[in-house]
């Protein structure tokens, strides 16, 4: 039988961008995903013939030192992407727009207010970015590297100077509320540029913790935190993920189910060997690599058993409950949005903080709101091949989705917030209802069924002061090596955390190759 | 009056067997354990000593914590909290066992019962319902009951109790060997007897569904008249265990999920329970900190101490000088051996001091006068007193 250096499980973005790195060092590498394609959240799949769309719907922060790396340009990922106007939609069509770093359709205050603020905001940024594609210090562990990285990190902040560094430790932890109303007089700037720090979060405006910075984290890319759609879609990302993958020689199979990871017991302890196929195949490697979420590659993958009581712990308590819902139409045409010129943009629906306050506090206590907000992207605009000629395909988070909903999901549930979305939609672009053709609704509960993600959270683990850096997503498991020696973690819920960034996937191969 | 008792759920909980050790506590010396009144002493703890030595005694263990483990993954769940290797245990035996944290700090020690297949009754000195949850978590099929105010437990110790047992009409209890378990029809019900003990010494653990205990008490103890049976309290308990070398929560080792400061718990290889740490199996929970502790050597081990004189070294600091100017280690259990005829201690002493001299200073008091003595310590490393009958099948006739 063949054997290999590293198997990993799972084909998501980081997955592929692990694999990638570890065969282009020489490493024999498989590659298993249990879906038919690759991608993972980011794949695409035909939810209607000839309609695709992916969960991921747009990139902020994909690391260019990976687009490099592993040459994805020559792979036939564009950087040259277009980036995405952000949309604020209003109800009476007065929408606000941010693009290039300018607020539009807004008071000359707050237009002015924005300018100071993003200042700000991206020199915080640009603080933390050098520690998203780094292994965070082991508490405890004195050595040199360690020891540097947290001093690399007390002098970013120190040279923030006085001022700055004040004011970063103020705000780190805010309500985006709080920093909103300091900023902005419109509630519905306020809702949009506030939108990234709640995405995918189980958190809204005045939820103290991490939303400051979740957005801090999503502008840390190149794209200084504008959304792009890349040339080809996320499926030509993807699809350039996978060949650069195969070009270094990475043995990729999907449809490829693993059960259980193999772990060979003996009198000098545990270590991964291998794994075990949903078809009773197994391969056997040097180590185990899984993309998968840390709930789900401890307790199902690897076995409670052989692991510590402590630690399970830590990792059953893990908050990975999703609140993004995806909505997904297959339309006959391009929507109308009244005094909106084109659909290029990402829209956000959410015509101030309490709408975003309130459809939480609904999602809080296991029910759906009324009013959910979202963000509306037609990638269809973007990427023709993604529906047929002259029709659109409209993706849109709609937040916020209990993956837990007081008496279960099922069809009837999830017709009824489906509807509600179309509904709400249809009060921005009246004429939406008759051009569709077919709609989809992915509860987290599906998100999780589908794509085999606990909680159907994007992030895999609430991306949270407790729960980010050195703590994620537990210590002794945060520098993507587990307590089983061969058994490391390349996913969404190790440090830096979700979004389609392949920093995780970096990172970890960076500690396997040490 | 009970039912206006502002103090009602504060008030120590009464054991099976209390209606009879109430009688019988005549000092009404009453001190407590997980919530149970339990005698401390009944007349004179020397007395209830030399009984266990001599005769025999009954102690009360009902207030002592039992969760009966069952389901088809409870060897898994066992096996991998505990530190020993109870895969290879038979049916009917009994099994001495520590538990860790994740750093291989001692949780807590106790015993585990194999009842069956996969059905097992833990017992240990604290609650630990929370624990043995945790460590259950992930596993399919585990089912862990509480049944610590459920089933009435004591403890039979000394050189006649094997006597007292057959008197009672236990056939073949001399059969049974230490660690062993044989079960009787007894009135309505069952009683479990297990050939172990807290002493030392020959002695047996009796155990019945509560409703029984009335029942147990009276038949062991009109059986057990002519062979001077009494019952024995926590400080008789204390001396006969420090005897025999065992250690105590709270005295030898601190529950490493009630010790906040850096290391006020203890590793096994501290305690000198190395013996109960099986590498051999690939996993356990702290097994990867437990190497580390094995390979780098205990910073501290406890220690079996014979002190010159006779002045029991209680709470004593333990040196390597006599000047008593570099301090080693200090005395976790002290008295003066009546069986033994030594002044012996358990102490906790830096490992790598123990090749050297040690010394104890002694604090002692006489009629209010305060003393301090500096006493040579020599270390021992059997246990201080152990009887022969304490193993012999069949234990000696009396």
């Amino acid at each position: 039988m063949q054997h290999y250096d590293s198997i990993i499980i799972g084909a998501g973005h980081n997955g592929l961008v692990c694999a990638s790195y570890l065969a282009k060092s020489g490493q024999r590498v498989l590659l298993l995903e249990a879906a038919e394609n690759v991608g993972g959240l980011a794949a695409s799949r035909e939810f209607h013939p000839g309609f695709k769309v992916s969960v991921a719907h747009t990139l902020s922060h994909f690391s260019k030192k990976i687009v490099d790396d592993l040459k994805l340009q020559e792979h036939g990922f564009n950087a040259n992407q277009e980036t995405l106007s952000t949309i604020g939609l209003d109800l009476n069509g007065n929408h606000i727009r941010l693009e290039n770093g300018e607020l539009h359709g807004v008071s000359d205050d707050d237009a002015k207010s924005y300018q100071g603020y993003r200042i700000l905001m991206q020199r915080f940024a640009d603080m933390l970015k050098p520690f998203w594609l780094k292994t965070m210090p082991r508490i405890g562990m004195n050595n040199l590297a360690d020891v540097m990285t947290f001093a690399h990190l007390g002098l970013k902040m120190r040279l923030l100077g006085q001022r700055d560094m004040r004011e970063f430790m103020r705000v780190a932890a805010l309500p985006t509320r709080d920093l909103m109303d300091e900023n902005f007089d419109s509630d519905l700037v306020r809702a949009m540029l506030s939108w990234d720090g709640h995405l995918g979060s189980k958190l809204a405006p005045r939820s103290p913790n991490h939303a400051v910075l979740a957005m801090l984290y999503r502008m840390a890319g190149e794209q200084g935190g504008n959304h792009s759609v890349p040339v080809g879609g996320m499926p030509g990302m993807m699809h350039a993920l996978l060949s650069s993958a195969t070009a270094n020689g990475v043995d990729t199979r999907t449809g490829a189910t693993v059960e259980r990871i193999l772990i060979e017991a003996n009198e000098n302890g545990l270590a991964a060997s291998g794994v075990r196929m949903a078809d009773g195949e197994t391969f056997l490697a040097s180590r185990v690599v899984s993309s998968a979420d840390p709930q789900r590659t401890f307790f199902s993958l690897a076995g409670v058993e052989n692991l510590e009581i402590q630690f399970c712990n830590r990792i059953r308590r893990l908050r990975c409950q999703g609140y993004v819902a995806k909505l997904h139409l297959a339309l006959e045409g391009l929507p109308d949005f009244p005094g909106l010129d084109d659909c290029r943009g990402r829209m956000i629906i959410a015509d101030g903080l309490d709408a975003i306050e309130f459809a939480y506090d609904d999602a809080k206590y296991g029910e759906c709101s009324e009013h959910p907000v979202m963000e509306v992207v037609l990638p269809s605009v973007h990427d023709a091949s993604l529906a047929p000629e002259g029709k659109h395909v409209l993706s849109a988070h709609v937040m916020y989705v209990p993956c837990q909903l007081k008496g279960g999901w099922n069809d009837d549930a999830r017709t009824e917030i489906r509807e509600r979305a179309i509904d709400t939609l249809e009060k921005y672009a009246p004429t939406i209802r008759d051009q569709i053709i077919h709609s989809e609704f992915l509860t987290p509960k599906d998100i999780e069924q589908h794509y085999r993600v606990t909680g159907g959270h994007w992030h895999h683990a609430e991306f949270a002061m407790d729960q980010i850096l050195m703590m994620r997503p537990t210590y002794e498991a945060a520098q993507y090596r587990t307590p089983i020696p061969g058994l490391f973690l390349c996913g969404a819920g190790s440090h830096p955390g979700g979004d389609v960034t392949g920093a995780p996937g970096h990172n970890a191969a960076v500690e396997i190759l040490k | 009056m009970t039912e206006s008792d502002p103090y009602a759920g504060e008030r120590l909980k009464e054991s099976a067997f209390h209606p009879r050790q109430a009688v019988l506590n005549i000092r009404n010396a009453w001190a407590s354990w997980n919530g149970y009144k339990l005698a401390n002493y009944y007349y004179d703890a020397e007395y209830e000593y030399f009984c266990i030595r001599n005769q025999c005694g009954t102690y009360d263990i009902c207030p002592m914590q039992k969760y009966r483990i069952t389901g088809s993954d409870a060897e898994k769940m066992l096996n991998r909290m505990v530190t020993r290797d109870i895969t290879k245990m038979a049916l009917n035996r009994v099994t001495y066992v520590v538990w860790c944290t994740d750093a291989g700090r001692m949780v807590d020690d106790g015993t585990i019962f194999k009842l069956g297949d996969n059905k097992y009754m833990l017992t240990c000195g604290s609650p630990c319902g929370a624990w043995l949850k945790m460590s259950a978590f992930g596993f399919d099929d585990v089912s862990i009951v509480d049944e610590s105010d459920d089933i009435a437990a004591l403890s039979l110790q000394g050189p006649t109790s094997c006597s007292v047992l057959k008197a009672m009409g236990l056939h073949g209890i001399e059969t049974a060997k230490p660690f062993d378990i044989r079960n009787f029809t007894f009135h309505s019900g069952t009683l479990m007897v297990s050939r172990t003990g807290f002493t030392g010494d020959l002695g047996y653990e009796l155990w019945v569904k509560s409703e029984l205990g009335l029942e147990l008490w009276d038949d062991l103890y009109s059986a057990g008249a002519d062979f001077g049976i009494q019952p024995f309290g926590e400080a008789a308990t204390n001396m006969a265990r420090l005897e025999a070398g065992f250690i105590m929560p709270g005295m030898e080792f601190n529950e490493a999920l009630k010790t906040v400061h850096f290391e006020h718990d203890q590793t096994p290889f501290e305690l000198n329970l190395g013996w109960l740490v099986d590498f051999k199996k690939p996993h356990f929970n702290g097994r990867a900190a437990l190497l580390r502790d094995y390979e780098r050597g205990p910073r501290y081990t406890l220690t079996k101490l014979d002190i010159e004189g006779n002045k029991p070294a209680i709470e004593s600091y333990i040196y390597s000088n006599r000047s008593c100017n570099r301090q080693i280690g200090y005395v976790t259990s002290a008295m003066w051996s009546p069986t033994v005829k030594a002044n012996i201690a358990l102490a906790m002493i830096e490992t790598k001091e123990l090749r050297g001299e040690l010394f104890a200073e002694i604090y002692y008091e006489k009629e209010l006068r305060q003393y301090s003595k500096v006493a040579k310590c020599e270390i021992r490393t059997k246990a201080f007193w152990t009887p022969t009958r304490a193993r012999a099948t069949p234990p000696p006739d009396h």
